[in-house]
């Protein structure tokens, strides 16, 4: 098994220190996913009504990316995991 | 993002290979020729191989028990394919760290974070089993749609199944393709020599079967 890097752990410190600033899960615009499925997505993985869900893609769709979801920093890994299996291009990172 | 409209294909004329999915059940149903069926495993099955071929390769030889792997012996027959038992039967986690040099694969399997180090941590516990749920979504295509085509009748899961597949050869044929959010004027303007072009039509009617498929899963 591999051992976190100490930056890693260093910016987890930094993330107990503040917690009011979470983790961000970003889903990204691009020319092939199409814009039922990515609603489809946003309603699967995170159970978000279809307005909303709806109102997420559009966001992607004409901003060129939208915040998905917030919170701890596993929980982002675990939805940025979920949205690659679905081919969305997901990242993470730090809200500011 | 594109809509996936509906396109006219000259090649075919039966109304029903036309229509995509509908609902079914829990599932979705659809109906293939023999044409379609070809070109849809052609497909999956490169892009299987393309996300767990070189994983398999990697895998140094004896290090992966073999003996005790449920249905290993029949596995990867006649297709090729790394199979889902045997992927996940690994240890789920690569020593890759770096996004891959493949633009396909860098798509398929893209940096989590803008921070390197960040991002082959992430990449590192991740990659193994984001592979392997892609290669399993493959084999459910091939194993059920028919290579000479015919009525599809797809469970919820496989159905699930059959629409991240197909979105994968999406993606990967877009990147092929240099698809960008203009798509549609650059195909207006493509000229029937571009050695893409024999793949527009392609491209265009997956996002259509896609779409299809969607809005029979959608509630």
């Amino acid at each position: 098994m591999s051992v976190a890097p100490a930056e890693v752990e260093q910016s987890q410190t930094s993330e107990q220190a503040v917690p009011d600033m979470p983790w961000v899960t970003i889903v990204w615009n691009d020319p092939v996913n199409l814009m039922s499925y990515v609603t489809y997505v946003f309603q699967k993985v995170f159970g978000y009504a279809k307005p909303k869900a709806e109102k997420l893609m559009l966001d992607v769709h004409h901003k060129g990316k939208a915040v998905v979801s917030s919170g701890a920093r596993e929980a982002m890994e675990r939805d940025a995991e979920t949205l690659h299996g679905y081919g969305l291009w997901a990242t993470i990172s730090h809200d500011s | 993002m594109t809509s996936g409209e509906p396109e006219p294909d000259e090649d075919t004329s039966l109304e029903e290979l036309m229509a995509g999915f509908r609902r079914s059940g829990g599932g979705a149903t659809a109906r293939f020729g023999a044409a379609q069926a070809v070109i849809i495993r052609d497909l999956v099955g490169q892009v299987a191989e393309l996300v767990g071929g070189d994983t398999l390769d990697e895998e140094p030889p004896g290090e992966r028990p073999r003996g005790d792997r449920p249905g290993g012996p029949e596995d990867g027959r006649d297709d090729g394919l790394a199979s889902a038992d045997d992927l996940a039967a690994m240890i789920g986690l690569t020593e890759n760290a770096e996004l891959p040099a493949d633009p396909v694969l860098a798509r398929l399997l893209p940096d989590a974070y803008d921070d390197p180090e960040a991002s082959g941590e992430f990449r590192r516990y991740t990659e193994q089993g984001l592979r392997s749920g892609k290669v399993a979504a493959a084999r459910t295509v091939l194993a059920t749609l028919p290579p000479k085509g015919g009525r599809v009748r797809l469970s919820g899961p496989e159905a699930q199944a059959w629409l991240r597949a197909l979105n994968d050869v999406r993606l990967a044929l877009g990147v092929r393709l240099e698809v960008t959010d203009d798509f549609d004027d650059q195909v207006a303007h493509l000229s029937p020599t571009d050695p893409r072009a024999p793949y527009v039509g392609v491209y265009q009617w997956l996002a259509y079967l896609q779409e299809t498929l969607v809005r029979a899963l959608s509630r």
